[in-house]
Formats: C-alpha cells, structure tokens, sequence
C-alpha cells in the first residue's frame, strides 16, 4: 500500500467525503463502514431521544460527527484541542441528565484522560460514552503519539467502567443503540472507521454477552474489534489444514463473558487470542485470568509485541505484526504445532 | 422555570450568616478531632462563602436533592468537605448523627466528597482543576433542557496552577455560559508555599477577564460584600460566565492558623482543642497576619 492510501485509509483527510463513492475496503462498501455511520447513527438516536449530546475535540471531520452537528446542532459541542476538558465536561452534563457521546482520538481519551475518565465518569457512575476511534495503530505512519495500543489495559482497571470493541459498522450501531440506557460510564472503543464488514445487518447484541460468529472443535480464535474479521478470514483458510476453527467476538472486554471462554477451553483444543493492543493487559490477559481458574489448554495472547511501533501505513504495520489473516493464520499454526 | 430566589431566602440576618460560618468553623474542628487530621486552614477561609452560598443564595430544596430545576454546587477544591457536610447536614439533607463517624470505615463522608454517597453533593471532587469543566457542562446541559439553573464552582487560588481550569476557563468564555459562576477562594496559600511563591497565579481577575468572564473581586470574610456579589449576577444562560474573585485569609478565624503554612492538614489536641473552639466562638477578631507565616 502506498503512502497515500495510507493516508486516506486513515480517515484524516476532511475531504474523506469524496471518498465515500470511491473506496471500498475488502468488499464492503465506504457507506457501509464505520467512518461513514457514526454521525448518522448518532443523529438518528438525537432525533428519538432528546439526552442525547455530541462533543468532539476538533476532530469532527475526522469521526465524522459533522453530520450529527449539522442535524442537532443545539446538542453539538466542539470543545477545540482540550480534551480532557470534554470529558470532564461530558460527566457534568450526564449529572444533569443528558447522555454524552465524547469521541476523538483513542489516544487523546482513553491514554490522555485516563484520570478524568476514571474520577469523573466511572466514579461518579454517570452515563458517559467515550467513543475513542482510531485506537491500536490504525493512525499508521502518524506514529505512536497517536496509537492507543494500551488503551484497553488502562480502561479495564477502571471500577464499574464498561469496555467495547466494537468490530464494524453494523456493530457500532449495535453498540450505539445498546448503550443509550445502560447504567454507568462506557469507553467504546472503534478502529480506523475503515474496518470490513463482519455484520451484514445491525446484530441483536448484549453488552457483556461475546458473539460466537463460527463453531470449531479444534481451536478458538477470541478477538475483538477489526481483528475479528482477521480470525474469520484466518478460520476460512485453516479449514484447508483441516483445523475447524470457532471464532468469538470478544466485543466487550468488561465485563467479561467469562462463560464464553470456559466453553472455549472445555470444547475445543486451544484458545488463541487476537487483539490490535499490547499483549500485556488488553483482551489475552483478560482471557488468561479466567483461564488460569479454569481448564488449561494450550493458550496464546496474539497482539502488539511490547515495543513501540514502526513507521508505516496501517496495512503494512497488521502485516509486519501479523495482525492480518494470513499472519493470523501462521500463529493459529504455530498454537497447533503445524507452522 | 423555576422562580430565582433562594429556597431560604434572603432574608436571613447578616448575623445569622456569620453564626453559619461559626458553625462550619466549629464542625471543622470537631469532624476533624473524629478522623484525627483534616484541613482546617482552607476550609476556614471559605466558611463565609459557603453559610453565603447554601443558606442566602442556591436555589436548593434540601427535601429533593435530585431536583432537576435546583442549582449546583460543586466543590472543585474538595478537600474542604468537611465544611460542606455540616451544611448539608443542618439543611436537611441528611441527619446529622452520621457525621459522629466522618472517615471512619465504612462512612459516606471522606476527606474529599463522594456524590454517589451524599444526598445534595452534586459531584464528587478531590482530584484538583477538575471542578470547572464539571460546572461547564453541568451549565451547557441547561440549554437543551431550556432550563435556568446556575452552576456555582468554587476553586482554590493554587488549583489555578492546574491546566484544565484554563481549558474550561476558555470553553465557558467561548460558549459564553452565562449561568456558570466561578468563585476562587483566593487564601494566597498552597501546601508548599505562598502561591505567590509556588506558582504564581495573580492576577487572577484580569487572566479570567481576558477569557472572556465578567470580574468581581471582593472580600470573602465580608458577608455584605459577598452577597452583594451574588446579587449582581445576571440571569440567563448565555452571555458571559461569572467570576468572583474572593480574597481571603487561609485559617481565618483562628489566629495561630491565619497565613501559617502549618495547618493546611492538621489535628488539634488538648487544650489547643479547647482554646480554638473558644475562640471560634467569640467570633472573628482582627487579621492576625498580612504575611505568609512559615
């Protein structure tokens, strides 16, 4: 992938509305990803419920929350370069009865208001939606000051917080719709907003309840977000080495459905994880808790190696970690003993 | 809308008010003999502004604290709600017997306060320079209900040091959040230090002027002055956000503690105990120090 696609892919350019009748990622159309929904998603809920509230942080034409200003421009807020700022404002607006969505950066919520997010909205109990998109290294050659690859670990130490992946655009509304009246705060925690399609239509989800999207005895690839399009690619190719992979998306990561993974130890051979975070703290040592309690199989976290990542546009950084489907696959072998 | 006027009205006595602050001074020494240390000396030098705030403006109905409608306090610089608790506790809000265990295991009331626990906080605070970006957009969430609420903020003078008030200071002068008040508890101390020393934050009206804020300053052990502020807010949501600047003695009321770096956390024992509860009670004498005393 060249530079430019890198760029564009990335969703940064403001001018990503022309690309919305011109890209495609792995089939699935630009209107149908993640990019391209939020805004809209979001008015719709504004138009059926008058709590709802928008911020950003200068970042509007970046997650696309300009079509939420343009259709409620009364309940948008830009709160300019000063995010910790907005969340703090967001949980005061939620003890006054409004439910706020504040998005930007992964890196500029979840890693840069840790300590607003957890005295603020977790500790008070209030009904804040952190939307951190671009999380993991999908912001690619723009560099680890705007990755999150430890956003997981840091949200989930937090009481009484609930944590979303969510995998791809029909989820996230998913998501959006479920965490209109759910008790307490929530980080949602969304990809690049070019993420492929793994649900045709909007999915009936639980929060805290994992999907199981494929059934397998021999292994189970748990992963969550963008990755979980990777496990199934991953599973569909295994097939050929005669491995019948199940794959579950993992989408909330607390809490945890502790029940999902017990099944996965007890039913099937081995249990890899996948995740576009550091392999210390996110979804793998979310899973190896429970493991450790229960049956042992053979287990292995898959993510981000603890170092800082390379330069490069985001296709070539999931190739070089192997965070794609064929480097799925190659550690799905490994796991089995068939690299 | 709601009508604009204190549930207990403004009719109360100038003398009532400074009984008020007495009592906050008097249960600050008291809770903190139970937990065996608290912050006297900056919860002192705001007891006039909270018997001002609680008893003689916020339009509060301690018999529904949920009240959609009521104004908010939040106490940015929380670790003085030692001397909110007694308030919140002689309105009504909750009985006062639970206050016989303040800190112990177990009690809703900390050092610094804990919304889910207290009937009538309106936010937990404790975590410095977060406080105004609560009140923001506790204010900006009364456009969309079109409600007429205020948000009153009160903030130390060294919790300036901390960048987020800046951030909010901006946000409230560019979204001109007129029902926002501020009120800096300018006590001219922080722990190490005399601000001024530390890191200095005057002038502290013209900084907040120059974000946009209508500026008053005023003495806050002056009870005249301080509700005289109060009356010279402007109703309305949006226009400018509202600063009072009150100047005011860390440990005033009780001599020893006045300007000394000394009693920000302390616990008197004794006859020291006995002597400042007495003289709590005689009511304020003349400022005991116009310097920083180490």
């Amino acid at each position: 992938m060249s530079n430019e696609e890198g760029a564009a892919l990335s969703g940064l350019f403001t001018g990503i509305s022309d690309l919305k009748e011109s890209r495609s990622v792995k089939g699935t159309p630009a209107s149908r990803l993640p990019a391209f929904v939020l805004g809209e998603e979001l008015g719709d809920m504004a138009d059926r419920d008058p709590r709802v509230i928008v911020m950003t942080a200068d970042l509007a034409s970046a997650n696309r929350t300009t079509e939420f200003r343009d259709r409620h421009p009364e309940r948008f807020f830009d709160f300019g370069i000063a995010e910790k700022n907005m969340i703090t404002a967001a949980s005061g607006m939620a003890s006054a009865g409004m439910v706020p969505y504040a998005a930007t950066f992964a890196a500029f919520c979840a890693i840069l208001c840790t300590e607003q997010i957890r005295t603020d909205c977790a500790y008070t109990n209030l009904p804040v939606r952190v939307l951190g998109h671009h999380s993991g290294m999908s912001m690619g050659f723009y560099g680890t000051s705007h990755h999150a690859l430890e956003d997981i670990a840091m949200m989930r130490t937090i009481a009484g917080l609930t944590v979303v992946c969510t995998t791809d655009a029909n989820h996230l509304r998913a998501v959006l719709r479920s965490s209109l009246d759910h008790p307490g705060a929530m980080y949602i925690r969304m990809g690049r907003g070019r993420d492929p399609e793994v649900y045709a239509e909007v999915p009936d989800i639980t929060i805290g309840r994992a999907i199981r999207l494929r059934e397998g005895s021999d292994l189970t690839i748990i992963a969550t977000g963008a990755q979980v399009h990777a496990a199934l690619e991953a599973a569909n190719t295994l097939v050929e080495d005669g491995i019948q992979t199940r794959v579950v998306d993992m989408h909330t990561i607390k809490p945890l459905d502790e029940a999902e993974i017990r099944a996965a130890a007890a039913e099937t051979g081995a249990i890899l994880t996948v995740e576009e975070h550091n392999i210390i703290g996110g979804l793998g040592s979310a899973v190896a808790e429970v493991l450790v309690e229960c049956e042992r199989v053979p287990f292995r976290r898959h993510g981000m190696p603890d170092e800082f990542a390379l330069i490069g546009p985001p296709a070539g950084l999931y190739a070089h970690y192997r965070l794609d489907a064929p480097g799925v696959t190659a550690v799905a072998r490994e796991l089995l003993g068939r690299g | 809308m709601a009508e604009r006027s204190a549930t207990h009205g403004r009719n109360v006595s100038r003398e009532f008010l400074e009984e008020r602050a007495k009592f906050v001074r008097l249960e600050t020494v008291r809770l903190t003999k139970i937990a065996g240390a608290g912050h006297y000396s900056s919860t002192f030098s705001a007891a006039e502004l909270l018997a001002c705030l609680y008893y003689g403006q916020l339009r509060i109905n301690p018999a529904q604290p949920d009240w959609a409608d009521r104004d908010r306090f939040v106490l940015s610089k929380g670790h003085i709600a030692i001397g909110l608790y007694p308030i919140l506790a002689d309105l009504g809000y909750f009985d006062p017997k639970l206050l016989d265990d303040y800190t112990r295991l177990g009690s809703p009331f900390g050092d610094h306060p804990d919304m889910k626990k207290i009937p009538g906080c309106d936010f937990s605070s404790g975590s410095l320079g977060h406080g105004l970006s609560v009140c923001l957009g506790m204010a900006l969430a009364a456009r969309p209900q079109k409600r007429d609420f205020r948000v009153y903020c009160m903030l130390g003078d060294g919790e300036l040091n901390e960048g987020q008030v800046w951030e909010a200071a901006m946000a409230a002068g560019h979204f001109g959040v007129q029902n926002l008040v501020a009120i800096v508890d300018a006590n001219r101390l922080q722990i190490d230090g005399a601000t001024a020393d530390i890191m200095g934050v005057e002038p502290i009206h013209e900084r907040f002027a120059a974000f946009g804020w209508d500026v008053q300053r005023i003495d806050g052990h002056d009870i005249d002055a301080v509700l005289g502020a109060f009356d010279t807010l402007p109703s309305g949501t949006t226009g400018r956000p509202q600063m009072i600047v009150a100047d005011t003695i860390k440990g005033r009321g009780v001599q020893m503690m006045e300007l000394s770096l000394n009693w920000h956390v302390g616990n008197l024992v004794g006859r020291d105990y006995d002597a400042v509860i007495e003289e709590i009670k005689a009511g304020l004498k003349p400022v005991a120090a116009t310097e920083v005393r180490p």
